[in-house]
Order: structure tokens, then sequence, then C-alpha cells
């Protein structure tokens, strides 16, 4: 049976036809819908963990305890997971082992476009590229067996277009594997210097069977056509290039590390010149050039561009065969996303615009508080980064001397628990005095919603413990902790004003749900009077989506409009008022407690 | 061979559209590749979906002056996807203004009377309609998307009766009926 399936669907469907026992993960576009779509098995254990690196190291034990496993991730997730994914690669494997990286070439949705390939070569892990969702199905799958059989995890390529496309996916059965019994195996297992050098030229070993059974992959081979122009390409490139130039010949790359040599050459005897065609890096076009060494002529990033994605036409392009289309350059105006109508995180960002705060940012949809107009993150780095950068500059500052400038550091919940804890044990011990603001919005809300360990359920919607932020921020040693209701604008103001006044390092806890956890009809209005409104634009500060201002006044899209208030709050003439019978609907609609138990007790 | 890409703002019911587009490419018996970019789209950015289908698709994605009709849900998205459209190619457009925050806050202005004249210097093909005031004569907004999405199969000729198996499966059951009238209207749309 025949199925329209995205890239990331079909990965989770090819593990579980392997007879897969075990996923974890942390979310990150685009590689998020994996686990997503796993947690429907009822055969695989499924988590979500904090972060990347607990997730394939959870996962790794799984497979010392003999089962077969997978981790998924977008890529800097990789850079999170790097330290025991290098040391993955000279343990090798008891269950098979395959972790998946979600490249984003074009950063669709991400904050550097870093090629994950260089991982596969760095750590001496294999590495398949699937082109389209039948091949992410089938690699997957037979991946499992190709891990167990040369003792290495694998690395899987996707790329944002590769995880979500949907193409055609013939589907098979599970075929069940039974979980390997344990044994100890220190040799293999506990890296001590002496372990590691030994199993150092296992590796080495490995490389070289893995470079021979790269030449008898199938998703390796030639498809001779006109042959002028030979092109190399992996991955979508591949898919894009066929496209491109439907009478040439190809050379097929699935299994790209190690790369099928005796293919290579084959390939390249038989065509004028090679063209290799990778997205982002040079890659593969290196180590073709260093491998054929002057014997063929080889091209690859002097015509094909490095950054951002390609596509059939900028291949086209590139080669020269057709000219880049001249559309008329007209400056629209850009729909850039912004925080939702009722954010809980808008009240914050417009606080500290007005105390005019320096903000060291993180990840998450708050970092959305960067764009106009509430224009107040100085920076965004990485997970995490907000409280530790804010502790560096704080630490500055206070060299310099003079009137003391403070930096507060914003963290949503769930980058609060993947690695914001830490850097807040760093700034309590090392005597900072930053103000934290965890904008607690009780999800993973910048993902599409994933459960987290404050929330009380697990990924597949079970309860479990949630952990209390409150609890944990004391326990850190921070003494000035406030838990706070971010639409109560001026106690917000108050709190967070007179945070940053003290000479200690300070957290408040904006707590309130993320308002797409509502049902929209549900929910009434807000509405201008426009002969009160003198078209001040206060309420326009807010940067709210369903606010705009129409013929020297305020309106408000009833469509959008949550009826949170901060505009009512903030208009200096009274002339917004909240419809008759919601109220504050947004504000009185949820317990998010109650809705735990509810869920406890079905 | 034929590309189709689906435009407008994260929140108007798009995915679910060419989801149901897809299906039925895919039961006609069509090789069938479908891209969108989510992420941020949620957040009320702009959200582009290719559908490509024929005997063999290889790329899921064209580049510009490559695809042969574009239905978008919003007027302005229907402007900025326009370089995506081979000349001559169809433009269905949604007449619905949605700003964005640029203009609602006043720094930019919404290019209202560049839309159709823009589009005109690519096309001829173009049908306006009001999918909204539709909707609300069916007494349900949101099924702008199925009105959008039958005004869009009338255009490619394939079996009738696909389509609304293919809705069917894909809508919630209550809401199945006015979907499918939604369907139906937007297919019986007389070409302006
Ligand atoms: C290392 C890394 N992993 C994952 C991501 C993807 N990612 C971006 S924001 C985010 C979650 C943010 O959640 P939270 O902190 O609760 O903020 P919210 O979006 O709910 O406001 C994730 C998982 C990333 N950017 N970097």
């Amino acid at each position: 049976m025949k199925e329209l399936l995205s890239g990331n669907e079909a990965i989770a469907r090819g593990a579980w036809e392997a007879g897969l026992h075990f996923a974890a993960a942390y979310p990150g576009t685009p590689s998020t819908e994996i686990m997503e779509n796993l947690s429907r098995y009822k055969e695989v254990f499924c988590e979500w963990s904090t972060n990347e690196k607990v997730a394939l190291e959870v996962a790794l034990g799984a497979t010392f305890a003999g089962a077969r496993a997978i981790v998924s991730q977008k890529h800097v997730g990789l850079n999170v997971a790097a330290d025991p994914f290098f040391s993955a690669s000279y343990i090798g494997v008891t269950g098979g082992f395959v972790i998946v990286t979600a490249d984003d070439p074009g950063m669709h949705s991400s904050q550097n476009e870093q090629d994950n390939r260089h991982y596969a070569r760095a750590a001496r892990m294999p590495l398949m590229e699937p082109s389209d969702s039948q091949e992410a199905k089938e690699f997957t799958r037979m991946a499992y067996d190709i891990s167990e059989k040369f003792d290495t995890p694998i690395l899987m390529r996707m790329t944002t277009r590769t995880s979500h496309s949907k193409s055609l996916v013939e589907l098979g059965e599970r075929k069940e594997v039974p979980i390997v019994p344990y044994q100890k195996d220190t040799l293999k297992r506990l890296l001590l210097p002496g372990h590691a050098r030994k199993r150092h030229v296992f590796v080495e070993k490995r490389m070289e069977d893995l470079a021979e059974f790269s030449n008898t992959f199938p998703g390796n081979f030639i498809h001779w056509g006109d042959r002028e122009i030979g092109y190399i390409a992996s991955g979508i490139s591949y898919q894009y290039a066929r496209e491109a130039f439907p009478e040439a010949s190809f050379l097929k790359i699935s299994f790209s590390y190690p790369l099928p040599e005796k293919l290579i050459r084959e390939f390249a005897a038989g065509v004028k010149k090679i063209v290799v065609i990778e997205e982002n890096d040079p890659i593969m076009e290196t180590e073709i050039k260093a491998m054929l060494c002057g014997q063929a002529e080889v091209h690859g990033k002097d015509l094909i561009p490095r950054q951002g994605e390609l596509n059939p036409n900028i291949l086209r392009e590139s080669m020269g065969l057709s000219s880049k289309s001249v559309a008329p350059q007209t400056s629209l105006p850009p729909r850039p996303p912004a925080l939702c109508a009722g954010c809980p995180h808008t009240s914050v960002f417009y606080t500290l615009h007005q105390l005019k705060a320096i903000v060291t940012g993180d990840i998450g949809c708050y970092t959305l508080g960067a764009m106009a107009p509430l224009s107040s993150i100085d920076t965004t780095v990485d997970m995490g980064a907000s409280i530790s950068n804010a502790h560096g500059m704080d630490i500055t500052f206070r060299l310099l001397g003079g009137e003391r400038k403070k930096v507060v550091g914003v963290i949503g919940d769930s980058t609060f628990f993947h690695s914001g804890i830490t850097s807040l044990i760093d700034m309590v011990y090392n005597r900072g005095m930053s103000t934290v603001v965890i904008l607690d919005n009780r999800i993973t809300a910048m993902t599409g919603h994933q459960q987290n360990p404050g929330t009380g359920l697990t990924i597949k919607g079970d309860p479990t413990v949630q952990v209390d932020i409150e609890a944990l921020v004391k326990a850190c040693g921070v003494k000035d902790v406030h838990v706070v209701d971010p639409y109560d604008l001026k106690n917000l103001k108050k709190v967070i004003s007179e945070a940053m006044d003290r000479e200690e390092p300070s957290v408040v806890i904006t707590k309130r749900p993320c308002v797409l956890l509502f049902k929209k009809s549900k929910w009434t209005s807000c509405k201008v009077d426009r002969d009160l409104c003198i078209g001040c634009k206060i309420c326009v500060q807010l940067g709210c989506p369903a606010i705009s201002f129409k013929e020297k006044k305020s309106s408000i899209d009833p469509m959008l409009c949550t009826a949170c208030g901060l505009c009512a709050d903030l208009c200096p003439k009274k002339a917004i008022s909240l419809s008759q019978e919601g109220g504050r609907a947004i504000r009185e609609a949820w317990d998010f407690e109650t809705k735990s138990m509810k869920k406890e007790e079905a | 061979m034929k590309t189709i890409i689906i435009c407008g703002v994260g929140g108007q019911g798009i995915i679910l559209a060419s989801d149901i587009l897809s299906d039925v490419l895919m039961e006609a018996g069509f090789d069938v590749k479908k891209s969108e970019v989510h992420g941020m789209s949620q957040r009320g950015g702009d959200v582009i979906t290719t559908i490509r289908y024929g005997e063999k698709i290889y790329s899921p994605i064209v580049g510009e002056d490559s695809a042969d009709l574009i239905l978008a849900f919003e007027k302005l998205e229907a402007l900025r996807t326009l370089k995506y459209l081979r000349k001559d190619g169809t433009m269905l457009i949604n007449d619905y203004r949605w700003d964005p925050i640029p203009v609602a806050t006043g720094t930019m202005e919404y290019p209202e009377e560049e839309i159709l004249p823009k589009i005109r210097e690519k096309t001829k093909h173009i049908q306006t309609v009001d999918a909204l005031a539709k909707a609300k004569e069916l007494g349900n907004i949101k099924v702008v998307n199925l009105y959008l999405l039958g005004l869009l199969a009338k255009e490619l000729g394939l079996e009738k009766s696909l389509w609304a198996a293919m809705i069917s499966r894909r809508v919630p059951p209550k809401a199945k009926e006015v979907n499918l009238k939604a369907f139906d209207q937007g297919y019986g749309e007389v070409r302006s």
C-alpha cells in the first residue's frame, strides 16, 4: 500500500518497521515530527528528553541494554549532543542505533546553516542522506541492520525539504526484533584511555569495511545519460539536479560517508567532467577532488552557491542553461511572525522596553520580542545563553564601574529545563547580579506545543511529576524569587524594576499558559470606541496582531482578539472596552492543574 | 507535470486544503510531491505550499516563473508569490486583506492598488472571489479554505467524486456537511 508521507513520518515508519524499541528526542524544527509520529506506535517507548545531549545518552543506554533505538534533533541540537555523539562512535552498538540530524539550508527556522555532514567525518560515523520519503523510510529500516552488522551508530541526515515535503511511500510490515540480553562489556562501553585506544583501532578498521560496503549499497548507483557532464549529488540536491538536467549522467550517492570510491572512479572514467551538487558546504567535492587528484575535471562550489537552499532553477542558472529571471523588485511589506494576540509574553517585552533594560534573549516564541514595535531584545545566541550572556555582561559592566547597568535575561520554560539551569547556578555561584525572567507558558510553544518537565504530562499523555520551577530556582541559591501574572501589567513592571535595582541575583517567573492552548470559540474580543480614541498609538506599541491603526485611530480585529485586555489597561482614554459577557476571557479560562488532573481521571 | 502553489497567512487553513489536494492527486494515480515550510507559520507569518504532480516528479519545489497555478488566500501574498507564476499561468485570489504588522502599526502601506495591475502584467488568467462572504452565507467562517479549494478543483478537471471522498476523510465528521457545501459552491463559481 502506498501513502503520502512527509520525510519525518517516513523516518518514524522505517524505524518502526525495523522493530524499534526506544526513542528519545528534544524538539526542534525541522525534526520534531519524527518523535511526534513515533509516539503513536504503542510498541515504542518514547520520551521528550530535557535536551539533545540527554536524549542521546538515554538512547545510548537503551542500546547498551540491547534495544534498537533512535534519537532525532535539529542540526544545532547535535552541537548540544556532540560530546556523547563522539563517544558513541567508539562504543558502537548492541541494539542498532540511528541518530537523525535535520539540517536547515536556507534557515527557514534556525540561527545558522551549519552542515552536519561534517559531524560524520569528525566522529568517524557512517552517514546516509535520503532524497525523498521512500528513501527516508527504506534507509532508516536498513540502517538498523547496517548498524548492528558493522557495530556503529548511523547518522541519518535530513534537511528541511526532505523532512517537510511529502511523497509516496510503499509501506511495509513491522519485523519484531528481540532485545539483546545484557552482557557487561567494559572494553567496549567504559571509555578509559586504555580501552578507547583499542576502540579507535577498531573504528578505523570499521571505516575500511564501510568504505567497501558503500560501493555495494543499492542507494549508491550510476544512471548513464549524456556523457558530457556527469553530476554527483546526494540528498535533496539529487532530486533538483535530475529535474534540472534530465538528459545527463548521474552518480546518486545516498550512503555518503564513507564515499563509494569504486563507483566514483567508474563514473569519472565515463564522463568528460564532473559537477558535484550539494547544498551548503563542498564536502563531497573536496573529498572527490582529493580522491581523483587531477585525473578528472571536477567542479562544485565554483558554480553552485554555497549559501541557502538550491532548486532546479538555481542549478540551471549555475550551469548557464538559463538566465536569472529579472522579476520586477518591489519592496512589499514583510509578514514577519509575531507574538500571537493575547500571548502572555507580550507584556514582559512591553515592560522591558519601557524600563529600557539591556536584554539578553534566548530561543523560543519569545525571541519575537525582538521584533518592532516591542524591539526589546539585545542578543540571541543559542538555547540557554540568555542567563550566561547576562552574567558575563553584568560582570563586565561592574568592572567598568560608573552608573550600574542592569542586564535582564529572558528564557522560556522549556529552554530553562534544556540548558538554563546550569547557567543560573553559574551566575549564582559566581556572584552575578542579573535578573532572569522565566517566561513560563506551561508548554514548549515554538516548536508546536510539546510537553516538557513542567507540564505534568509525558509525550504519550501520561501524567507525571511536574517540576516546580520556583522551588528549583530557590534550590539553586536565588533568594529573590517572584511568581507573577504577566497580564497584570502594573505589578509586572513594579516587580521587574525592583528586581533590577537589587544588588543580588533575582528571578521573576511569569506564569500563564500559551494562548493557543485555548479554543478561540470561547473567546470574546475587545472593541475600540472610535469617538474616545485619540490616536495616541500606545496600544499599537504592544505589537498585537489584532490591533491595527486605520484612519488615525486604533481598531481591533475581533477574529484575532482574545480579550486579554492589555490594550484596555494601557489606553489613557479608556477607549477600549471588553465585551460584556466574556470579560477578560483568556485570563479566566484556564487552570492548568485542573486540566492535567482531568487527564489523569480519564 | 503540473505545479500548484497555495499561499496565504498562517492560520488560514492552507495546510488542510493542500493535504486534501495531494490526497486527490494521489488517488487519481499521479506521482505527487508536496512541500511546505512550517516553523513559525502559526505566528501569523506567510505560508507557501507547493504541490507538484505528473507521471514522475523529482523536485518537491520550483524556482521562479515555474508554477502553473497559484491560489492565494490573501491578496498581498498573491503579489509576494507572483514571481513563482509562469507567464500566463492562472492566479486565483481570495479578495481578503490581512494587514501584516508593519502595515498595522502604520510604518508601511498595504499596496492595495498595486496588486491586480502587477499580476495582470504577468497573466490575464485571474479570478478574484470573496470567500469570506461566501463562508459567512454558509454560516461558518472556517470553511473559507474549502470554498477556495473548490475554486481550484474546477481548474484541474479531475473526477469530481474523488474530492468529496478525500474531503470527508480529512475534515471532522461534525463539520463534513458544511465543508462539502463550501467546496461545491467554490467549484460552481462562475468565472468572472
Ligand atoms: C539546541 C536547540 N534545540 C532545539 C531548538 C528548537 N527550539 C527553538 S525554540 C524551542 C522551544 C522553546 O520553548 P520555550 O522555551 O518553552 O519557549 P516558548 O516557545 O514556549 O515561548 C525549541 C525546542 C533550538 N533552537 N536549539
